[in-house]
Order: structure tokens, then sequence, then C-alpha cells
């Protein structure tokens, strides 16, 4: 998975979403349609091309205080439109540790 | 963006020259290392004080010749994130010996100041406000230093030998 | 063990409320992020994928009990329950909230732990030999030195902002367990013809993406001038080293676009106008150093006392010994490893309970003291050998006397993918996998000793150029491919692996580390001859052949 913090030109292929953490703990949040962060990709704003998904990003990075390090995620809508991660990286974002974390093993 | 000097908020009686602005007849002046370079003995016989600004990539050493005949030195950091005006600035101060005013500018923020006071800075040109009205307070926020700089605060080893010393005396 | 003193203890107080006030404005939009990353990461505090991380320093590998009961708190109160030890004697923890670091730094601070300089283009954590002070043969404890530029390195107030980050490594021993030849400087300590202590120093090693071996910049500096040593060459670095390419900013590229010899040079003409100033060091402040630094009293026991002999007649408790059981310098004691690499675990990880049960043992087994290896295990350094039987039991119960270091299974993995955000591909998975497929102790101890090292991405922090297997993990079309080294070693011989072939699938890993394995049995000249003394007299081709004949 191309580390998206090497993401330099804006250039979707398909549905994206903005995907950060959130400043004051670190989880993983996505831009909502109504300007906020949400821990829900279900409710995440989704963006069709690339002039959406750079206005989407640009508002997302003024928003400094309320989410960290934001960056455009592919996702894949299905059949019920339900929105799902567009790769690994974001599916291990999303669901956790592809391993038993050992507390819980 | 306000000067903090001597700990407090001044006035900048420092006026700055880029490299083709017209030389004022009178008044205090930082001049780019450049233009400094170029026509240094014409800058020194004018009246005012003269600074240099002086680029954080350029050999601190080309400076020497002139150390007891400024007033200042401002050393540049374009972005907080690089160090290297901090090794200039202890090299003017510790192997040079200059003692004039050693200004930081570019990007100075309140939690440098206190790498900027041990590296030998005395002059602030202060980035936000808010970080120059902090200046005093953030600079007491250590009393502890492990290592020696030309700043003269004892370190902890030096500490720690004294304690030392002045326990061996009772006993 | 370092005893902090009150000066000590002011120091870090007054960091962590400096952090906390940073946080402070973080949080209230005072600090731009740009801002306070910095400021976060000279305070151990990464954003990874799922949250961020924090990581706290062992520095030189040390640590008394309480002190691994903190972590434990930290791992049970701001985490999820457990932490992870890293190839540089330092733990992580993953799943830290920002406005919760400030009280983990204070819990930590009450017991004389910090996070200082374990991120950031500054000076990390020195790191030195697990072994340091136990190990037969040394000649003298590295950890002296090591606290000394420990404080020297720490808030230094011209090396703060250096163009990248820079690590120091010592050992003292001839068998190099502190991996010094792939640090910024290496320093190795000895003794000159006059009996004088003092360094042989290695400069500009290090892995990533333009992995080098480090250089010898001086055969001998001695005790007293290593401070201003040190400080010529960061001063040099500092001045010269490339700002303009993050990938091109470490000190093994400054070293290598100069060549060794100007480099040194230049350090030279440096040092000679510091080497007489207030950082030369004089011997009441190195003893003054050495006196905070405890000893057990050590008692006088037998070599081979009764309850050793009688255990021996259990298989399973001799396997153990055998294999994480080393000579003390002290007769009738032992060094314990402690293997973090149990069948199908990620590799150093440990739970708090695990932890907290670990200070207990040491408590009652090794003088309240721990040690943390760069292979991410832990150690004891002084077990009574009568003591060996019971301690086995109770780590046996623990999950933590896996029989396996230094075999196939004690492997070397960063996070990977599943946690770090820089990360192209999964590392703990594939160790996972490979800890199944040779969970055989018998078959590990037939394959002996066998480094395998996993990075998830060029950055190498799993140190996969220097495993005997080293696999790297890249992307490929958004699919994880495994690029496969192999002869690489980490010690006094440091050297590079050599890819062996082209990248495989995720899934086809550990198959390929299977026929590795296999090809190395048949390959090999006699059972002694090691897997890179094989692969060193044989070469990649021999290998390549066999692994992908049928591929």
């Amino acid at each position: 998975m191309t580390s998206p913090l090497e993401q330099k030109k804006i250039k979707i292929a398909g549905p994206s979403v903005v995907t950060a953490n959130r400043t004051w703990d670190g989880i993983v949040v996505y831009r909502t349609a109504a300007k906020g962060w949400s821990a829900e990709l279900s409710e995440a704003a989704i963006v069709r091309n690339s002039d959406e998904a750079r206005a989407l990003l640009a508002e997302s990075i003024a928003d400094d205080v309320g989410a960290i390090g934001p960056y455009i995620a592919p996702v894949q809508i299905g059949e019920d439109g339900k929105i799902l991660p567009g790769n690994l990286r974001e599916q291990i974002r999303r669901t956790g540790v592809t391993i038993g974390q050992p507390a819980q093993v | 963006m306000p000067l903090v000097n001597g700990g407090k908020i001044v006035d900048d009686s420092f006026v700055k020259l880029a490299v083709d602005t017209p030389l004022p007849e009178r008044g205090d002046i930082l001049v780019p290392a450049e233009r400094f370079l170029g026509e240094a003995e014409g800058l020194l016989q004018r009246a005012g004080r003269v600074g240099v600004i002086w680029p954080n990539n350029r050999d601190i050493a080309e400076l020497v010749p002139y150390l007891g005949r400024i007033a200042a030195v401002a050393l540049v950091f374009p972005t907080f994130r690089d160090g290297r005006a901090y090794s200039q600035a202890r090299l003017l101060r510790e192997r040079y010996n200059y003692r004039g005013e050693l200004r930081a500018t570019g990007q100075v923020l309140r939690d440098q100041f206190v790498f900027m006071l041990r590296a030998g800075f005395d002059a602030f040109e202060v980035k936000k406000q808010a970080d120059a009205e902090a200046f005093m307070q953030t600079a007491r926020r250590y009393s502890v230093f492990y290592q020696p700089t030309g700043d003269g605060r004892i370190t902890a080893l030096h500490r720690r030998m004294q304690l030392r010393h002045s326990e061996g005396v009772g006993t | 063990m370092y005893a902090y003193d009150e000066i000590d203890r002011t120091l870090v107080n007054e960091r962590v409320s400096e952090f906390r006030d940073q946080v402070k404005r973080r949080l209230s939009g005072e600090l731009t992020e740009d801002e306070f990353k910095i400021l976060r990461l000279q305070n151990g505090v990464y954003l990874q994928l799922h949250a961020y991380m924090f990581r706290v320093a062992i520095p030189y590998g040390t640590l008394a009990t309480n002190q691994l009961r903190a972590l434990a708190h930290v791992a049970r109160k701001y985490d999820r329950g457990y932490g992870h030890f890293t190839t540089r004697q330092n733990i992580q923890f993953n799943w830290i909230k920002l406005a919760e670091l400030p009280d983990a730094l204070e819990d930590l601070a009450k017991v004389g732990i910090h996070a200082m300089q374990t991120s950031g283009n500054n000076m990390r954590n020195v790191t030195s030999d697990q072994w340091a002070g136990v190990a037969p043969g040394e000649i003298e404890d590295p950890r002296i030195w090591s606290e000394l530029i420990r404080q020297h390195t720490t808030l230094h107030p011209e090396f703060s902002f250096l163009p990248r980050k820079f690590k120091i490594a010592i050992t003292a021993s001839d068998h190099d367990r502190a991996a010094i030849k792939i640090h910024d400087i290496g320093l190795r300590l000895i003794k000159n013809e006059k009996g004088e202590t003092g360094f042989e120093v290695l400069v500009g090693g290090g892995l990533g993406r333009t992995p080098f071996i480090a250089k010898t910049i001086k055969h001998f500096v001695h005790g007293r001038d290593i401070l201003s040593y040190i400080e010529a060459i960061l001063r040099v670095y500092n001045q010269y080293g490339r700002r303009d390419n993050i990938y091109k900013a470490r000190i093994k590229i400054l070293v290598h676009e100069l060549g060794i010899e100007k480099f040194s040079r230049e350090v030279e003409d440096e040092w000679r106008q510091i080497r007489n100033s207030s950082l030369e060091i004089d011997d009441e402040v190195i003893e003054d150093i050495r006196s905070r630094f405890t000893y057990p009293s050590y008692e006088k026991l037998p070599h081979m006392p009764d309850e050793l002999r009688q255990a021996a007649a259990d298989p399973d408790f001799e396997a153990w010994r055998k294999n994480s059981v080393a000579p003390h310098k002290v007769q009738g004691y032992s060094i314990v490893t402690i293997s973090l690499k149990p069948t199908g675990g990620p590799p150093g990880d440990a739970t708090a309970e695990q932890m907290d049960a670990l200070a207990d043992l040491a408590d009652k087994y090794s003088f309240g003291e721990i040690r943390v290896g760069h292979e991410q295990n832990l150690a004891l350094p002084h077990v009574a050998k009568r003591d060996l039987p019971a301690l086995w039991k109770a780590l046996d119960k623990l999950g933590l006397a896996t029989p396996n270091v230094n075999l196939i299974t004690d492997i070397i993995a960063c996070p990977g993918l599943d946690y770090c955000s820089l990360a192209n591909a999964r590392s703990i998975p594939i160790a996972q996998e490979l800890t199944r497929r040779f969970a055989n102790h018998e078959l590990a101890n037939l394959i002996g000793r066998l480094h395998i090292n996993i990075s998830g991405c060029i950055n190498a922090c799993g140190h996969h150029h220097v495993g005997h297997i080293g696999i790297l993990g890249v992307e490929k079309n958004g699919e994880e491919v495994y690029q496969i080294t192999i002869g690489g070693r980490a010690d006094e011989n440091a050297a590079l692996g050599t890819l062996i072939g082209p990248g495989v699938k995720f899934d086809e890993v550990a198959d390929v580390v299977e026929d590795i394995v296999e090809a190395y049995l048949a390959l090999r000249e006699r059972p002694e001859e090691l897997f890179m003394d094989t692969v060193k007299r044989l070469g990649v081709e021999p290998f390549k052949e066999r692994v992908y004949a049928t591929r």
C-alpha cells in the first residue's frame, strides 16, 4: 500500500473519502458532508472526481484542531450502497489489526 | 513581529535593508551578508549601528574580521526545524567571543527559546505575539542543564561535583 | 542500575510540565499540527494508523522492577493492556490518547522513566549491550559511558534540530550485541596499550533505503575526550548534513558523499578546537556516574548446584536451559534471556500481566533488574543457577519460556501495516506464520542459529538488511509483495544481505523460507556449519537455484 503520506497530486480513480485521525485521542475518523468528523465510514462524504476531492481535502486540512493528517482514501460502494474501504490499509484502519492483540489472545 | 531583547518586548531600532535598498542616511541597519561583505567599510563608517543578517549555510568564520565593529548579528531559522543557526551561534559566542547582539530571526517560536538562549542568542524576532509575551515564563521552564555552553549556566555534572565537595567538607 | 538523583528527576519533571503545556496549546488550537508535530515527536509521540503511538526510552536496556511495573501500569491505564519492545531498547504503546499523554509521562517520571528524544531529528536513546555489566570478558560496564552520553545528548541546545535522527550504540564485548555497525555512531569500548579506557569510533552506519555498514573514523579516542569527539562529529553533521531530501539527510549519506577521509578531517579540525574545553571529562565525573550504578551483592555459589543437577532430568527444562541461559561473569550465576517470541505471537509484545509477573520474578531471582535487548527479547541478568528450575517453571506458566532464542523463530519484526502509517505491507502475520511453521523446537535446533528479520517498508525498522534471512514487504499494484535476502548479519562482522530472487506474495513467504532452510540443510557441510556460514561459503546462487527451481 503506497503510504498516503506520500500523496502529492490529487487524482482519484473512483469513489473516495477523506480520512484522518482525531486530534485529542487519535482514533480514525472520516470527513462528513456536514463539515465534521465521524468515526463511522458510513457517515463519510463521498467524492467522485478530483475537483470534489480537492475541495473536501482543503476543507479538512483547514480543520487542524479537529483531526490531523487528512488524506484521500479510496472506497468501494456495495450494491446496497454500503461504503467499504478500498484497500488493505484502509481495511486495517477501519477494522483493526489483522493479528490478535496480545492482551486478548 | 515583536522583538524580545533582554527578556522584554522592545522597539526594534534596526531597519532591515535588502540587497538593493538605498542606504538611509542615519539610523541602525541590518544588512544581508553579501551586501555587508561587499561594502563593509562604507557601511561601518556611516552614522548608526550596523548589524548583519547571516544565512545559515554560509561559514560564520567569514564574519570574524568584523565582529569587533558590528552591533548585531541576525541568524536565520528558515523553519524552526532547521537547526544550523544553533551551531553558528555557539561558534560566534564561544569560539569567536562575539559579545554584541545575537538575534534569532525567521520562524522563531516559543518552544525553541530555551535552546536559543543556551546557544547564545539574546534577541528574538518572535513570530507570534503570544509567544513573545510568554518569553520570560518560557525561559524559566528548565533549571537543569546537562551540557556546558557559553551561556554560563552551571551543568548538572558540575553541580553534582559541587554537592559532593560541599558534603565532603562537612564530614 | 543507575539511580536518578534530584538533578535528573528535576529535568524529567520539567520536561513533563513543558509537554503538558504544549499539549494544552495544541488542543486549544494555539499550536498548529505542523508546529506541534516536532514537539510531540521529541517526546516520543507518533501518529500511526489507528491512533497515536507512544515510545518510551529504556536507556541502554536496563530496567528496575518498579519501572517495569510502571510500564505495565501505562499499558493498562492508558493503552490496551500490552506494549511492544523495539529493536532500540524502547517500548511502544499503540493506542494512547494525546490528551492523556502528559498523565502517562508523569506516572513514568515518578520512577525515572522518560520518552525524551525517542523520536524526531535529534539524538535518540543511547543503546548498549543488554548483557552490560554481567557478560564475562567485558572491558568494563558500557552503561557508565552510555549514561554519560545520554545526559550529554538530552535536550542538547545545539543538536536538537539535526538534519535527521541520530543514533548512538555502545558495546564493550568482543561479540557485539548492540549492533553498533548499523548506527550513526558506534562506540566500541577498548583499552589502549597504556591500559587506558577509550573508544574505537565508527560512523555512518544505518539501514533504511540506503543501507551502510559504519566505518571506523578513529581507532582510539580517550574516554575523557569522548564527549568532545561526539560533539565534533555532530557539529560537522549539523552544518553540512543534507536538509534538501529526507532520504539523504542521515549522516551515512554525508560520510558517503564526502568520503570517510574528508569527513574525518573535518571532524578532526573541529575536535582540535574543542577537545580541551569544558567537555573534557575528569575522572571524578566518571566516578560520580559510576557510583550511582549499583551492583548486586552476589553470594559465593557453586558452579553446579544440586537443584540444577536434579532438574537436568527434565528434557523440557534442559531444552530451555541450553537455549536461553548464558554464562555470567560471576560463578554460580547466569544471564537468562526471556523470549518474547511465542509460537503464533507478535514478536516483542508483552502484556501488562506478563510485565508485572516478570517484575515479581526479577525481584525474587534477579536482584530486581531486567534488561531489554535489541532482538526484542528481555533478560534477567543475575539469576543464581540454583534458582533456574524454579524460574523456568514460573516463566513457562507466563508463556515466557519459549526455548527459541537465536533460533529461526526468534524473529525481529517491525509493526508493519497492522500498526504503522509508513508501512507498505504487513510484517507481524508473516512472523506469526513462520513461528507456526517452525514451532517444533527439535527442528529449530537442528537448523541452529538463524535470524529472520522482517520490515514492512523500505525504512527497515525490522533490520531486514542484516537478517540472516531478511524479508522486506513492498507494495506492487495494490498488493503486498515480499523481497527476500540472505546472508546479512548485524554483529561485529556486520554485512548486508543479498536478494535471492523476485518478490513473492504474502501467502508464499513462509513456503519460500522453508525452501531456503531446506536448501541450507542440504548444502551445509556439517551440522555445525551455521546458515550464515554456508551462505558465505557458497554465495546466493545455489540457494536461488533450489528455491526458485519450481517457482
